[in-house]
């Protein structure tokens, strides 16, 4: 769901993406709409095969817990990769250099070696169904009710501004009606969650991660060929900056210009990345964020759980290569009609003159490369891209809803089948105030920055709370509500404090060159730090739990299974290891 | 994953074909027609290399993970 908090987790905001500025940039021939048309009908199989496959509660929430390490690991990956963040980064590349790949590399790569690593054994142990189940367990039904309905309400709500802003897309690039968008992606994504549940949410994530890459890979390998290499593209760069032609910056560097606030576009200072994105922001994610941790939750085995984000962050890593890197070369290899270099532009410049924006840089790189059936794999990538996110957001909610709040609060003992059923209704039902929230937003297009702010309110503090139930024995149920209530509050009050008086921004993220970025990831750090201490001193003035209690949920009172040895290549430490080195490499080499 | 159930591996050897074929197939069209499409680096032939790998692809995981009766 990384695409449904673009805004929080600094991309480039919804309401952007929607002032795509020239008529349909690409035209289909029949042979792109059979390319997309078969995969509709794939996907649809797959929920329908699946169907015979989701009885249970536990085979329809959890997938019956059987996935492998691999198929968990893509899953992981995929309902993170959405198209509006595909092309928004690609823009972002664009915009402001391969800063943007900060996002994908400390902005991920640290937490999901985390979550595999340290936390994963904890939420797999104490075999919960949501990460407001495991605060149930650990801190009791009051934290857990406040971060499900959170969940819930912002998972569907943040659904729906995702699929509106995905048609506006589709309706820029293709020319395609808003409703038949929203209506087809939203019909196809219901039925095959609904039908065949969490299996068939991650058969098709993995399946939409491999079209994602076979539609997108082509597109820097040949712009790369067009620019003459890595080095030619820097020489081509270097030559347009020094004519004047391109906008002056660093593009090619991702530390050397974060020693303080002006000397980047971003407006962002190394601490901002490497504290707030890094860890405040990225661990918020990807740790607690029940949408990405479900997919490792339904691993076959503890192994398989833990190695899942190991194998998800090889590829999280590579992402940059179809996204941040089309971006950069669109910077050297975009032409006008007449030879000359094209300039994309904000959505509030675009003119006669220049009438592409930043976003458009990735269906730009697509049309120019991509033959007919090349053109349609590229659409259905995006197209793919987009029903993952969904998909993920659908079936998630379906599990929060029964689990964490149907369950405890409406019906207690019903039989297995009852909440199999529940589940299946839950999830049209997310799928319906989906598509009334992109109605919705269709009216009033500004609701979208107010959702993405909302949504960025409760990540953050949920980590602060999470983490003291993991790693500190004597936390308390009233710790970790207070912690996180405060900490929620906290972070609405930092945005509405820079909202309404944007002066503020200089206390918020310490520099009066800060930029809107930059808010974000102070304010999702001052809501950790505040989480972390409220719930420590609630803690103090309360009985602790025994630590008999606390099996399977904290660390120091848990006896975790031993693993049975395998060779090193199928060791999940050194997958990790190879994991960090080549992080670190990534780092140096564009240091 | 693979027991007596369709592996998600074959679902994507089948699409990777299918594609593969497609786009493979088109890119066959152009070289013997002469017809290119109006995109950049059309002399590269993508479509015939880009198709000519997913079918590959499609091929190998559609046959290795083809689906088997459990005895």
């Amino acid at each position: 769901m990384i695409e449904n908090c673009i805004n929080f987790l600094g991309v480039p905001a919804i309401p952007n993406l929607l002032a795509l500025g020239a008529p349909s940039l690409a035209h289909l021939n029949p042979l792109d709409i059979t390319v997309i048309a078969i995969y509709f009908v794939m996907v649809i199989w797959i929920g329908f095969y699946l169907k015979s496959k989701a009885n249970t509660s536990e085979e329809f929430f959890m997938a019956g817990r059987e996935m492998t390490a691999w198929i968990a690991g893509l899953s992981f990956v995929s309902a993170n990769l959405g198209s509006l963040e595909l092309m928004g980064w690609a823009g972002s590349a664009y915009q402001y250099g391969i800063l943007a790949a900060h996002w994908y590399w400390v902005g991920a790569i640290p937490a999901m070696l985390f979550l595999g690593m340290v936390m994963m054994p904890f939420y797999y142990v104490c075999k919960t169904h949501s990460v407001p189940g495991y605060l149930k367990l650990r801190y009791g039904q009051g934290a857990s009710i406040v971060s499900a309905f959170s969940f819930a309400f912002m998972t569907v709500l943040m659904s729906g501004v995702n699929m509106f802003a995905m048609a506006e897309v589709m309706k820029v690039v293709l020319g395609w009606d808003l409703n038949f968008s929203i209506i087809v992606s939203s019909l196809a994504v219901a039925a095959y969650v609904a039908l065949g549940g969490l299996r068939s949410a991650i058969f098709n994530e993995v399946l939409q991660f491999v079209l994602i890459w076979g539609g997108a890979l082509l597109v820097p390998i040949l712009g790369l060929v067009e620019a003459g290499g890595w080095t030619g593209f820097k020489a081509k760069l270097a030559a347009n900056i020094a004519k004047g032609a391109t906008t002056p910056g660093d593009y090619t560097h991702l530390w050397r210009s974060m020693g303080h606030f002006a000397d980047n576009p971003m407006g962002i200072h190394w601490t901002g990345i490497v504290f707030g994105l890094g860890f405040a922001i990225s661990f918020g994610y990807w740790t607690t964020d029940f949408l990405v941790v479900q997919r490792v939750l339904a691993a076959n085995s503890l192994r398989s759980a833990r190695m899942a984000p190991v194998i998800g962050s090889f590829f999280k890593m590579a992402v940059p290569f179809i996204v941040i890197l089309p971006g950069l070369l669109g910077l050297v290899v975009l032409q006008n009609p007449d030879g000359s270099l094209m300039h994309l532009v904000g959505q509030d410049q675009v003119n006669a003159l220049h009438p592409h924006s930043y976003n458009e840089v990735l269906p730009l790189m697509l049309v120019r490369y991509c033959a007919p059936g090349l053109l349609g794999l590229g659409i259905t990538a995006l197209i793919a891209g987009f029903m993952s996110g969904m998909a993920g957001n659908v079936s998630a909610f379906s599990a929060v809803w029964t689990y964490d709040i149907y369950q405890p609060l409406i019906n207690k003992k019903a039989k297995d089948e009852h909440y199999v059923t529940i589940g299946r209704w839950a999830t049209i039902l997310g799928v319906v105030i989906s598509i009334g929230t992109a109605y919705l937003v269709m009216t009033a297009a500004g609701i979208m920055d107010y959702v993405q702010a909302l949504f960025s309110f409760f990540i953050s503090p949920l980590l602060g709370v999470v983490l003291m139930g993991m790693f500190w024995k004597r936390a308390t149920k009233a710790g970790g509500f207070w912690g996180l209530l405060t900490s929620t509050l906290t972070s609405i009050g930092l945005w509405a404090w820079v909202h309404f008086y944007p002066a503020a921004l200089r206390y918020v993220a310490i520099s009066p060159d800060a930029k809107a970025m930059a808010e974000d990831m102070y304010r999702a750090l001052w809501s950790v730090i505040v989480s972390v201490l409220v719930t420590f001193v609630v803690s103090l003035f309360g009985t602790a739990r025994p630590v008999a209690e606390l099996n399977g949920l904290v660390y120091g009172a848990t006896e975790l299974p031993a693993e049975e040895p395998v060779q090193f290549y199928k060791n999940e430490y050194f997958w990790m290891v190879i994991a960090i080195v080549l992080f670190l490499a990534l780092n140096i080499y564009f240091w | 994953m693979h027991n007596s159930s369709i592996s998600i591996w074959f679902f994507i050897g089948v699409l990777l074909t299918i594609y593969g074929a497609m786009i493979l197939g088109y890119g066959i069209f152009e070289v013997l027609t002469g017809q290119t499409a109006n995109v950049i680096l059309a002399n590269l032939h993508a479509p015939i290399w880009w198709g000519a790998l997913l079918l590959a692809l499609g091929v190998f995981y559609g046959v290795r993970f083809w689906p088997r009766r459990n005895d």
